[in-house]
């Protein structure tokens, strides 16, 4: 009986353990040793903290790192204000049947592929694209303007990429928050602002929290919207990795960068943990 | 001509803290309250009794401010407050399953109303332990709602409203959500609360028992509309109509035809053949008419022989079919010689009924005052 359920538990362990080992754990202590080592000759290497220490030196590349997390951060805090209210009117506001199709509007952007989706924000933002167009005919600009390969283009594409994977928990906890809850706020004096700061979001916080973990983490992995919304001067540190690995072929650096990127994603999930006095596992469970 | 004097006491005294005036409220075609129109004296303890979806938390909810009423007017200390957000109503809800604030802890949830009115930390801290102290749990404030038992976030739940010395306390079914034995308690306790914080409690439940038990008035209420507004003891004794006589406390009921009038005694021919004296208490009634006949378990009397019976109005011997035993609220089924339903009987555990068992030759008897005869009824 005790062997037979030890059996099931490994059984079912195991592709995750698998999952875990092979693409997980093993690429990145692969990648740890790749950081590690300088070539000094054809086909020689030594172990050496220069790929780190050539990361450090370069200010375009730390440029590029801090500059890639200040926008992940905005983006995702825009993602955030943006998605609240959306989520709100969606798990409050309206009841059955529209819920479900405003909560399916969401998603429909996600049934085309990336590329498609920032290929349509190209076709509205680029000189001979709607919006210029639409200004023009309008008789608001004179000449075509060009409202890609620049910040405000990257962020735009950051956004909308993430809307759905913050509203998604954000209706789940929003929802849980039972009406009655609300409507004695009110009962008992509270004005609207105050409600939303000391009942709704504080309810809310697991949500936000773990909508905004996987926003940013999304924004700082993406490749495909900072490279065609912001062009090749974008300075993404993905593109960053890109090149080491494709263009230039120099795996070593590649592999340090790809170690500095998943350091800087994590202390900054720790730090946003850490101001928000929420626990990884309360943001999960 | 001498003019009266102005009598504060009395001026102030007939202002009632709550009145509604022909209230009414419409979901599209459905009526779901009618005209309903009440007055709650300071001070007192109003309860609405009425089954589910009758429309009573629709009531409490106008008067909460979170519905507005379709047309008729709420007054509260003679002021309409109709235009008066629910944030600005000086009225407090406690709500159904209590909507206590789960991200703060017992204090802050006390304070919330407090902080709200701007008031300086340290009064509210001295308001909120003094509160805790009057409904005698004075060491919870640090702690978190679910480390409460049902009973004490009952208590916090009023003090939370309490704290704000509202000039009406609403509540809705506060202990639908306990189990029986604590609502047993609760009801006492809760009417201590109330005559201990002395505010105006309007208290809505479809428990019968929880009305009668608590309140100096109740409106008993359905399908919308207010059928009886009466102290416990008026409906009990004196319903005015056949909804509240079968819904307040148990009652036998027969239905069939007024065979005879004598002043306000009624005799019914029921469906079942059987003559059924009662009292019209002033009603409408005629021959022919169709009527119901309600009898209490506890009016009719019970002997082993005829005999015995002191000769009341209408008599009946039967059976007992079963006996219901539950201490001092023991009950016997009768099934009557000739026929209808089974009447239930209230079986004293004292004299010689107390050894009453199945199958044994009953005698049941009342007299028509007793029984309360209804117009209607062939349902
Ligand atoms: N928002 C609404 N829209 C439409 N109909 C409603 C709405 N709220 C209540 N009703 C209807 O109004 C009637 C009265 O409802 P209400 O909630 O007041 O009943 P209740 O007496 O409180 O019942 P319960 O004892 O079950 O709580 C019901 O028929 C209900 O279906
Ligand atoms: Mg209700």
């Amino acid at each position: 009986m005790r062997t037979e359920l030890r059996l099931g538990f490994f059984l079912l362990l195991t592709p995750l353990v698998l999952w875990l080992s092979l693409l997980i754990i093993i690429p990145h202590i692969d990648m740890f040793l790749v950081s590690l080592r300088e070539r000094i000759g054809v086909g020689k290497y030594q172990l050496s903290l220069a790929n780190y220490l050539t990361f450090l030196e370069e200010p375009l590349y730390l440029w590029t790192f801090l500059r890639t997390a200040l926008m992940s951060i905005m983006a995702t805090l825009i993602t955030l204000v943006i998605a609240f209210p959306v989520s709100f009117y969606i798990a409050k506001m309206v009841k059955g049947r529209l819920q479900a199709v405003l909560f399916l509007l969401c998603l429909v952007p996600f049934w085309v592929s990336e590329l498609v989706r920032t290929f349509g924000w190209m076709i509205l933002l680029r000189e001979t694209g709607v919006i210029s167009n639409f200004l023009q005919w309008a008789g608001l600009v004179s000449g075509p303007v060009e409202m890609l390969y620049n910040d405000v283009a990257i962020m735009i594409g950051l956004v909308y990429t993430s809307m759905l994977f913050m509203v998604v928990p954000l209706v789940t906890t929003l929802e849980s928050l039972d009406d009655a809850v609300i409507e004695a706020g009110y009962d008992l004096g509270g004005s609207g602002p105050s409600i939303l700061r000391e009942i709704i979001i504080p309810h809310a916080m697991p949500g936000i929290v773990s909508g905004s973990i996987v926003v940013f983490m999304l924004s700082l992995g993406n490749y495909l919207t900072p490279r065609i919304l912001g062009g090749k001067d974008s300075l993404w540190f993905t593109e960053l990795i890109y090149s080491q690995f494709i263009v230039r072929f120099n795996w070593e650096l590649g592999a340090a960068f790809g170690f500095m990127l998943l350091i800087l994603s994590s202390v900054i999930v720790w730090g946003m943990l850490r101001l928000t006095g929420q626990t990884l596992e309360k943001t999960m469970g | 001509m001498p003019v009266p004097p102005f009598d504060f006491e009395v001026v102030f005294a007939m202002v009632p803290d709550l009145e509604c005036r022909e209230l009414t409220k419409r979901f599209g075609d459905n009526l779901a309250v009618g005209n309903v129109s009440f007055q709650v004296p300071p001070g007192s303890f109003f309860s609405i009794l009425g089954p589910s979806g009758c429309g009573k938390t629709t009531i409490m909810r106008m008067i909460a401010g979170f519905l507005a009423p379709t047309s008729g007017d709420i007054l509260i200390k003679g002021n309409t407050v109709l235009n008066v957000a629910p944030n600005k109503r000086p009225v407090n809800m406690v709500f159904q399953h209590l909507a206590l604030f789960p991200m703060m802890n017992i204090a802050d949830n006390i304070g919330y109303g407090l902080r709200r009115q701007g008031m300086p930390k340290a009064e509210i801290k001295r308001r909120v332990a003094e509160v805790l102290e009057r409904i005698g749990l004075p060491d919870v404030a640090m702690r978190r709602v679910d480390e409460l038992s049902g009973g004490q976030k009952q208590r916090i739940a009023i003090a939370r409203c309490m704290v704000l010395e509202p000039d009406v306390l609403l509540l809705d079914e506060p202990l639908g959500a306990l189990d029986l034995k604590l609502r047993e308690h609760m009801k006492i306790e809760l009417k201590a609360l109330q005559a201990d914080f002395d505010t105006t409690f309007v208290y809505i439940t479809h428990d019968q028992s929880e009305a009668l038990v608590m309140s100096d008035q109740i409106a008993v209420m359905n399908d919308g509309r207010f059928e009886q507004i009466g102290t416990a003891r008026e409906l009990y004794y004196r319903p005015e109509s056949a909804f509240v006589a079968g819904f307040v406390g148990d009652a036998n009921r027969w239905s069939g035809r007024v065979e005879r009038l004598n002043g306000v005694e009624v005799e019914l021919l029921s469906d079942s053949g059987m003559r059924i004296k009662g009292s019209g208490h002033g009603r409408n009634l005629a021959k022919g008419d169709p009527a119901v006949i309600y009898v209490r378990p506890e009016a009719i009397e019970l002997a082993r022989t005829k005999a015995d019976l002191s000769n009341p109005d209408t008599m009946i011997s039967g059976r007992v079919s079963s006996v219901l035993f539950n201490g001092a609220d023991s009950r016997i089924l009768v099934r009557a010689d000739d026929g209808g339903v089974e009447i239930e009987v209230a079986l004293p555990q004292t004299g010689d009924c107390s050894d009453m068992r199945q199958g044994d030759e009953v005698h049941l008897g009342w007299n028509a005052n007793q029984g309360n005869c209804f117009q209607g009824g062939g349902d």
